[in-house]
């Protein structure tokens, strides 16, 4: 049987963890189906030369421009019945819509996996990442959610899908789309950032960020955070990195100031290179870096932007 | 207007959770539980709302064994007036909970189910939708803001490039996220007054629900540990380090 990916857009490009998506389901099976639901009548065909991807299927509607699972659900409740396993990314978007999906298809979804073993049998970290389960699915229809950091994306040229249209859109009267403040930023996303610097309490206030801010610019780096500086209104919420943030993992990862507590390790642990600046020699967040220095960041970091 | 909120009973977020010795599930043998802490989030909020008069009655829920009994009285010290227990076996899944929710859901009738977004233990983040689609509600989902206008609810969600804001008619469900609130902590008084609140209890065999479980464990793991770093001594070390040794600047 086939595989469904649901691809994550902004209605101009595809998002890069729909190709990490792509990747996963590449270890299911080789005929790959992408479905993209927009308003965009251009994205199904800048979509269909994906790599590793036969068919686009395109659903083209003004009242699409926002995905609400409302109307997607159903959807891909009616093309999800020719699919041994229906894929999404583990982000806000796929978290929002594939369990509403897999209760109208009475499937239970396995979320986030980090690994394929078999049709069947995947891994996904549980307890805040302290440990990975072997979940197998009994389910004819699988309806899975993709941690992108656990799988290499595929190309966004080297394909040529057909592209074929899906023209039952459903209606939705629940829901609304009202408005939108989405960051804008020169730096990389932290999801697909190489380099990241984040900061944590330690940085005592939303200012101070700008000593992260220099360091940053000079690496192409992106800058994110703990829970415990967004709670505190340092950052926005888009910068929180952990359990219930971002997951990352770049090739480098400066904490600052963060204490390493393990809902903020369960977000960035896989990084290549981890880096701590922090004041206690005894933080954790040392006994998961591969370079600790112990000193006061505010000390530190003017010095490590000029030295860098 | 008349709101649910369904809870769950998890090991406490301090805790560190370890595999069990053959590896068949995690080890959870005299472990600390408390509520989890989306949860305690959706218990506050709907005890705002009724603080504020927009709500006049909150009703916790849970699926799980007797013992979660501990967690409703919680909720119901936090200000829920009374509590249901659908007892099941340890653990069910996201779609039997949901299903299960949906059936007091029905029997209830509230305006609004606010959930949290995640439980901390399978990290699923599914009951809330699951239930949406079941009672073929509204879901506004990772919520940092609720307000609740007439027969809708503006919702501001917490989503990876910022936030939006959708409106959802009533009734609707909600689940939260961190920044949606701060639960305050049960008062002494309260504690005492919540041991002669309601608690009805119910099996979830009466419900006429699909109970059998679609996935196993298979095996339960420590994830790859990383290999113990060095401590550098100053900035200098440190970014000749990161360029000649680890090559990642
Ligand atoms: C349900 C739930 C979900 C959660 N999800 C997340 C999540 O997704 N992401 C997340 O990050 N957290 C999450 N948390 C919170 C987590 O438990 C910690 O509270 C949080 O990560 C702590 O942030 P922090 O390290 O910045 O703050 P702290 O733990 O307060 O640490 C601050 C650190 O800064 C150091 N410091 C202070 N001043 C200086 C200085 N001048 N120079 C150098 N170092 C200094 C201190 O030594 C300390 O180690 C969650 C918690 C719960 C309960």
């Amino acid at each position: 049987m086939s595989i469904l990916v649901i691809a994550e857009h902004d209605n101009t490009s595809i998002r890069p963890s729909t190709l990490n998506t792509i990747a996963a389901a590449k270890l299911l099976g080789d005929d790959i189906h992408l479905f993209v639901a927009t308003n965009n009548s251009e994205l199904p065909n800048s979509a269909s030369t994906i790599e590793n991807i036969s068919k686009v299927i395109a659903s083209i509607d003004d009242t699409l421009e926002h995905q609400l699972p409302e109307a997607l659900a159903p959807m891909i409740k009616e093309i999800a019945t020719s699919y041994s396993h229906v894929l999404a990314p583990a982000t806000t978007f796929g978290k929002n819509l594939m369990p509403r999906a897999s209760a109208l298809l009475d499937s239970q979804q396995i979320s986030d996996i980090s690994g394929v073993i078999d049709q069947d049998t995947f891994k996904r970290p549980i307890y805040a990442g302290s440990c990975i389960a072997t979940v197998k699915s009994n389910d004819s229809i699988k309806l899975i959610t993709v941690r992108a950091t656990a799988f290499d994306p595929v190309q966004l040229i080297g394909g040529s899908a057909a592209v074929e249209s899906f023209d039952s859109v459903a209606s939705n009267d629940k829901s609304e789309f009202v408005s939108e403040e989405i960051a804008k930023s020169d730096r990389p996303e932290l999801t697909a950032a190489d380099v990241i610097i984040s900061g944590g309490r330690g940085m005592q206030s939303g200012d101070n960020f700008h000593l992260l801010e220099t360091i940053a610019d000079k690496l192409g780096a992106a800058v994110g955070a703990s829970r415990a500086a967004v709670d505190a209104g340092f950052v926005p919420n888009d910068y929180q990195v952990g359990q219930t943030g971002k997951i990352v993992a770049p090739n480098l990862y400066i904490a600052v100031g963060i204490s390493g507590a393990i809902q903020h390790l369960a977000g960035m642990k896989d990084s290549k290179v981890i880096v701590a600046i922090n004041k206690d020699e005894d933080a954790p967040i040392f006994q998961v870096s591969d370079y600790g220095l112990v000193a006061d960041l505010f000390n530190v970091l003017p010095e490590l932007a000029d030295k860098i | 207007m008349k709101i649910l909120v369904p809870i769950k009973r998890v090991v406490d977020y301090n805790v560190k959770v370890r595999p069990l010795s053959d590896n068949s599930n995690v080890d959870l043998n005299n472990v600390k539980m408390a509520v989890n802490p989306f949860c305690e989030i959706a218990v506050e909020e709907a005890v705002r709302l009724k603080e504020s008069g927009a709500a006049t009655e909150i009703i916790a829920v849970t699926v799980g064994t007797s013992a979660s009994q501990e967690q409703l009285r919680t909720a119901l010290a936090l200000g829920c007036d009374r509590a249901i227990l659908i007892e099941s076996e340890e653990n069910p899944e996201p779609l039997v909970i949901a299903k299960a929710l949906a059936k007091i859901a029905e029997e209830e009738n509230p305006d609004l189910i606010i959930l949290g977004k995640q439980a901390i233990d399978g990290d699923n983040n599914q009951t809330g939708q699951m239930l949406s689609a079941i009672l073929d509600l509204p879901q506004a989902t990772f919520a940092s803001n609720l307000v609740i206008e007439g027969q809708t609810a503006n919702v501001t969600r917490e989503i990876d490039g910022g936030l939006q804001t959708i409106k959802v008619n009533l009734p609707a469900i909600v689940t939260t996220d961190l920044r949606l609130n701060e639960p305050r902590y049960a008062s002494l008084p309260n504690i005492m007054k919540a041991k002669k609140k309601e608690l009805a209890t119910k099996s979830i065999n009466d419900l006429g629900i699909d109970t059998s479980a679609r996935t196993e464990i298979i095996s339960v793991e420590l994830p790859p540990q990383r290999q113990a770093g060095i401590k550098v001594e100053s900035v200098d070390e440190l970014v000749d380090k990161l360029k000649n040794e680890a090559k990642a600047i």
